[in-house]
Formats: C-alpha cells, sequence, structure tokens
C-alpha cells in the first residue's frame, strides 16, 4: 500500500469528521499562525527600529551618561537619572578632539505651552546651537538660535512642525510670545516636518537653548545624553576611543571598569537594539512553541481516540494481511495530514495577519516593510509535519500492536 | 494435495499466571477442494481452531503444516503475509468497512498484497462482484446494503486475491433464512469451482452445506466424518450466478 493510496483513503477519513479534524488542527494552526507572525512582524518592527536609527546617519556618536555592558543599554535608558555628563565635557570633547565637528546635548521635560487661548500639551528639548548641524536637518521658516544666544540663556524657541499648526493654525508664529512652565519664550522659528526618527515624533517638539531649558526650566545641570558628529565615518572609532580618555581624564576615572558614561557608534547601537529585538523575538517564538506543544498533545489525543474508534476496522485489515507497519504507517500519515492541513492553514492566516499588520502600520505613517522570510514558511510547514510524527507514533504503534482477533471482537 | 495438517496441535492462554487449555493434541487434515464445516457448541474451541488454522493467533505447541510448510513459529509479518496471499475471510458481523464503497472494501485485501496498479485492482474487485452478482453496487456504500448484500461483497473480499481456503466463521449467523441459502449457495458453487471451505458454525443445518463435519467438544475432536445427506441451497430468484 503507497503513500498516495494512504493519502487518498485518510482524505476520506477526516473529510467526514469534519468539525473534529478542524478542532484538532486548531491547536497546530493557532502555533503556525503565531511563528510566522512573530517572525515577519519581528522583522518589520525591527527595519522600522533599524531605519529609524540609520536615517540619522552612520557617522554619528552618542554618549550616554553611565556604564553600559558591551550589548546592553545603560540604566539612563531605563529611566535612571544620572547626572554625571556635564555640558561642559561636550564643548571639551569639541574642542580637543578634531574628528568632532559638532556636538548637541539633550535635556527634555513636557509642559502645557500656551500661546494666549490656545494651548498644546507637547515635549520641550534642550539643545545646542549646533543641534541642525548634528541632525542634518534645518529650519523651514525663520532661524535656530545662534551661539550667543545660548551663551547668554535666551528665551528664544523653535516650533517642531506639528507644534506650530497645533498653536498657531496658518498664523506665522515668527516673532510671537508663548509661555512654557511660565516662562516667556520668543518664537524665532520653525522647523521642516521630520516625521519620527529615534522612535520619537520630531515635529511634536519646541527647541530651546540647551542651557536655558537647564537652568530656567528644569532647574539640573547635567544633560541626558549627547550626539556627536565626526568628520568622516572611517574615523568614528578613532573618535570613539579619544573621547573616552579625554572623559576618563575629565570624570578623574583611571580603571575604565569605573567608566560613568557610555559611548557608542551608530554601528554599536544597531547592533544594541538589534540584539534586544531578536531576544524579544526568540520569547515570542517559544511561546508559540507551547501552542504547538498544546497543539500536538491534543492530536496525539483525537488519536489515540481514533484508534479506539476504529479497533474493528484495524483488526480487519489485520485479517486481510495487513502487516504491523502498514499501520503504523497508516496512522502516522493521518496525524501527519492532519498537522500538515492546519500547518499550512496556518502559514496562510499568519502570512496574511502579518500583510494586515504591515498595512496599517504604513498607513499609520512608519516606514515598515512587510517582510515573510521563506525560512519561517519553511519552519512552519517542518514543524507542523514534525509535530504530526512525534504525537502520532504513540497511537500509531499502539494501532499496529492490536491482536487482530480482539480487535475484530471489540464492540 | 494436503492443504491443512495438524500434528498434535494444542493451544493455551496464559493469563496472569493461570494456564487455561483450549485445544489438546488434535490431529486432521484437510485436502485442497474440501469443504469442511468445523462444528460445535460455544466454549468448544473451534474459533480458537479457526483462528489458528488462519494464521490469525499462534499455536502452543505440536505443529501447523500448511502446503506441507511448518508455519508454527512463523513471526507476525509473516503470519501477515500469509493472511494476504493463502486465505479469505467471511465473519459473521461482515467487518465491512463503514462510509466506504463496495468496490473500496473489496479492492481492500489488494493493498496489502502488492498490487501496485490501481487499474489491475479495479478490474479484480469487479471480477469478484460479479461473481456474487453484486456488479451493480459497485459505487454504493456499503451502509446502504441489505445485511445478504454485505456479506456478499464480504465473501467478494475474500475472493480477490484467489486464495488457497477461504474460512467462514458462522457467516449466515447475522442473516435471515433465504440470505443466508444465497451465502450457502455461493459457498458450494465456489467449492464446486475447486475452493477449499473452511466453515465454522454451531449449527447442524448450516455445517450439512459441507462435505465433511470435524465436531469439536471441550478443545478435542469428537469426531470427523463426511456428510451423508449433504444439504444443496437452493434459492428461488436467481440472483446469484
Amino acid at each position: 500500500m503507497n503513500i498516495l493510496e494512504n493519502i487518498h483513503s485518510i482524505w476520506h477519513v477526516i473529510g467526514r469528521n469534519k468539525i473534529r479534524s478542524f478542532l484538532t488542527m486548531l491547536g497546530i494552526i493557532i502555533g503556525v499562525m503565531a511563528v510566522i507572525i512573530v517572525m515577519s512582524v519581528g522583522a518589520g518592527a525591527q527595519s522600522l527600529i533599524l531605519n529609524q536609527v540609520k536615517s540619522m546617519g552612520s557617522n554619528l556618536v552618542g554618549i550616554l551618561p553611565g556604564k553600559a555592558d558591551e550589548k546592553g543599554p545603560p540604566a539612563s535608558v531605563m529611566g535612571v537619572v544620572i547626572t554625571t555628563l556635564k555640558d561642559d565635557d561636550l564643548k571639551a570633547l569639541v574642542k580637543e578632539i578634531p574628528y568632532f565637528t559638532a556636538v548637541s546635548g539633550y535635556v527634555k521635560g513636557t509642559d502645557t505651552v500656551t500661546w494666549g487661548d490656545q494651548q498644546t500639551d507637547t515635549n520641550f528639548t534642550g539643545v545646542n546651537y549646533s543641534y541642525i548641524d548634528v541632525e542634518d536637518t534645518k529650519v523651514e521658516i525663520g532661524r535656530f538660535f545662534t551661539e550667543d544666544e545660548e551663551k547668554g540663556n535666551a528665551r528664544v524657541a523653535i516650533l517642531g512642525y506639528e507644534v506650530a499648526k497645533d498653536l498657531f493654525l496658518d498664523q506665522n508664529p515668527i516673532g510671537q510670545q508663548i509661555k512654557i512652565k511660565k516662562t516667556y519664550f520668543n518664537i524665532i522659528g520653525v522647523m521642516i516636518k521630520r516625521g519620527t526618527s529615534g522612535m520619537q515624533n520630531q515635529d511634536d517638539q519646541i527647541f530651546v537653548p540647551l542651557t536655558t531649558a537647564q537652568k530656567l526650566l528644569l532647574g539640573i545641570d547635567h544633560v541626558s545624553f549627547a550626539r556627536l558628529k565626526v568628520d568622516d565615518a572611517k574615523n568614528v572609532d578613532n573618535a570613539v576611543e579619544q573621547a573616552k580618555v579625554l572623559l576618563r581624564e575629565r570624570h578623574n576615572i583611571d580603571n575604565p571598569e569605573n567608566d560613568d558614561f557610555s559611548i557608542r557608534s551608530m554601528a554599536q547601537g544597531l547592533e544594541a537594539i538589534t540584539s534586544i529585538t531578536n531576544a524579544l523575538k526568540m520569547f515570542l517564538v517559544a511561546v508559540a512553541a507551547i501552542a504547538l506543544v498544546v497543539g500536538g498533545v491534543g492530536i496525539m489525543n483525537i488519536m489515540l481516540a481514533a484508534v479506539q474508534e476504529r479497533t474493528r476496522e484495524i483488526g480487519l485489515r489485520k485479517a486481510v494481511g495487513a502487516k504491523n507497519k502498514n499501520i503504523i504507517v497508516q496512522f502516522l500519515i493521518e496525524s501527519v495530514m492532519i498537522t500538515s492541513i492546519g500547518g499550512l492553514i496556518g502559514i496562510i492566516l499568519g502570512i496574511l495577519i502579518s500583510f494586515i499588520v504591515a498595512k496599517v502600520a504604513q498607513g499609520m505613517g512608519y516606514d515598515w516593510d512587510f517582510a515573510v522570510s521563506v525560512s519561517s514558511v519553511f519552519l512552519g510547514c517542518f514543524v507542523s509535519v514534525g509535530v504530526g510524527l512525534v504525537f502520532g507514533i504513540i497511537p500509531a504503534r499502539k494501532a499496529s500492536r492490536l491482536n487482530p482477533i480482539e480487535a475484530l471482537r471489540y464492540e | 494435495m494436503t492443504l491443512i495438517e495438524a500434528k498434535d496441535l494444542c493451544k493455551e492462554y496464559v493469563n496472569e499466571e493461570v494456564k487455561t487449555p483450549v485445544l489438546h493434541d488434535l490431529n486432521f487434515k484437510i485436502e485442497e477442494g474440501e469443504f469442511v464445516a468445523i462444528m460445535g457448541p460455544s466454549g468448544s474451541g473451534k474459533s480458537t481452531l479457526m483462528h489458528i488454522l488462519s494464521f490469525l493467533d499462534k499455536i502452543s505447541c505440536g505443529k501447523y503444516l500448511f502446503k506441507g510448510k511448518d508455519v508454527s513459529e512463523f513471526n507476525d509479518d509473516q503470519l501477515a503475509q500469509m493472511r494476504s496471499k493463502e486465505v479469505g475471510f467471511i465473519f459473521q458481523a461482515f467487518n465491512l468497512l463503514p462510509r466506504t464503497t463496495v468496490l473500496e472494501n473489496v479492492m481492500l485485501p489488494l493493498l496489502y498484497d502488492g498490487v501496485s496498479n490501481n487499474n489491475i485492482r479495479i478490474y479484480k474487485a469487479k471480477q469478484a462482484l460479479i461473481n456474487v452478482g453484486l456488479d451493480h453496487r459497485l459505487n454504493y456504500f456499503t451502509n446502504q446494503l441489505s445485511g445478504g448484500e454485505k456479506q456478499r461483497v464480504a465473501i467478494a473480499r475474500a475472493l480477490v486475491n484467489d486464495p488457497s481456503v477461504i474460512f467462514a466463521d458462522e457467516p449466515t449467523g447475522n442473516l435471515d433464512s433465504k440470505s443466508g441459502l444465497q451465502v450457502m449457495k455461493i459457498l458450494q458453487s465456489l467449492n464446486e469451482e475447486g475452493k477449499t471451505i473452511i466453515l465454522v458454525t454451531h449449527e447442524r443445518y448450516t455445517a450439512e452445506h459441507a462435505k465433511r463435519i470435524l465436531r469439536i467438544k471441550d478443545g478435542v475432536i469428537e469426531s470427523d466424518e463426511k456428510v451423508v445427506n449433504r444439504q444443496f441451497a437452493q434459492t428461488s430468484n436467481e440472483l446469484i450466478k
């Protein structure tokens, strides 16, 4: 009896018990679907993050206060406030190390900003005057603040594109005064529309001079993080090394183990993000694997019931000449067929849902790629066949070992 | 030619270390072309004997020679092979596959006999069904048939491999008398064509359709004699060839 004949006759068995077969498949459908979705949506999210980080440029170096492991993020990312990094450190870096052409420190806060009767909840960010050089952006109207304005703690502000729209609708905001934390600021410019970058909506922000933000709005003297621009991408590694030496000198650190800062190039940052998202993906795949095991146990359960129900049929098949291996093959093919069909449905549904997620994300303006890797489809096929084999073998062996005489008498 | 030979054949079941002897030192021969009825009350061991002779069960001691070959020590696969090649079964409860067509049921033994060409299988199955007068029911499902028709499908299934011997275990037990007669008539005409038939029954009337009766009681052969007044199954309507 060859495999094709088995498949043909088993197709009838499955067709006869449609609802039961479907319910049996459900565990496999959900498991395989979850694997496909996790891999596809995971890849989409990863590409989104990578695109955003890459959009900031490859010759950027970031400094965060606090020590970091090689791969993991520093504590400051998790919301721990570390006050070791100062504006003077940044100025020294640009002055002492020729590779750095521009720097900007960042401090951030949120407030309800008002202009006359209009008000909006938004973020304000204190940056250095070379911010637009570091981030490679520009103002749409007006101008950015100057070095002198920064030194003089000038109360000037540049609006993000959305903030300008929210507060001023179609009016020209230049020359108007807005109030942030009870302090009046003169608006001198509006940024171009930039979208999201670095996981932050760059258009929903107000930029003010760093020192002004530190002293007047936040009452601090440290920066949350800093970005430095390197003259050429090939000098990034050298620049990072020299920056480490300089900062250790300034902070009186002898042993690199005790660093109170972490410096990363974009490339290293990408690695860190990739390793985090990969770990997350593995976790979700593990959850999907549990669903598959549960589905497999369901298959085994239903196959054991089928063996019981078809005891007489097994007895008859043996009586007319079926060998034990014929019976094993028959029941194994049956369980593999159920899991394969389930797997196929799961793959199709998984691709469909991933596609919908991608379309929705794209509709919301994210730079999201729809991609279903061939490997995840292969994995889905392989796993569903594997589950059928692994969980089908016990019922199949049980069937093959039935005594034909007793099986024929079974009521 | 001697088809079946039992030499001091015995069988005992061992259950939780309690031995239950069922058959004791049986000695008999069955020649090719015979029509033998194995008769006896329930519990006599006649079913056990049939299971052993038809390779469904193994003996405990003695020897069982089939076509002169000792099959006492055959393993499961070898016994399956013997069932596939040498014997056909007719059961009291028909044992047809449910929700499967008549043709597919009859083709079943061919699947395990290594007949790989589907057209040959269909041809052979159709021939067997013509033999029992059911070629107009090929694509019926077995649950759409009457009891008599079901048993005739089972006979076709038993014939399809062209076996050396057909074992019929109470083949008329679940049938009305008219259908029972039809079945007996088919068995008799198959025997006329040279097929060896071994019939297991507890009814004297049914047994008397055979040519020889082997009476079993308490696991021993009580008598072994030719049927003097043989019954010949006559059916009023000639459904069968």
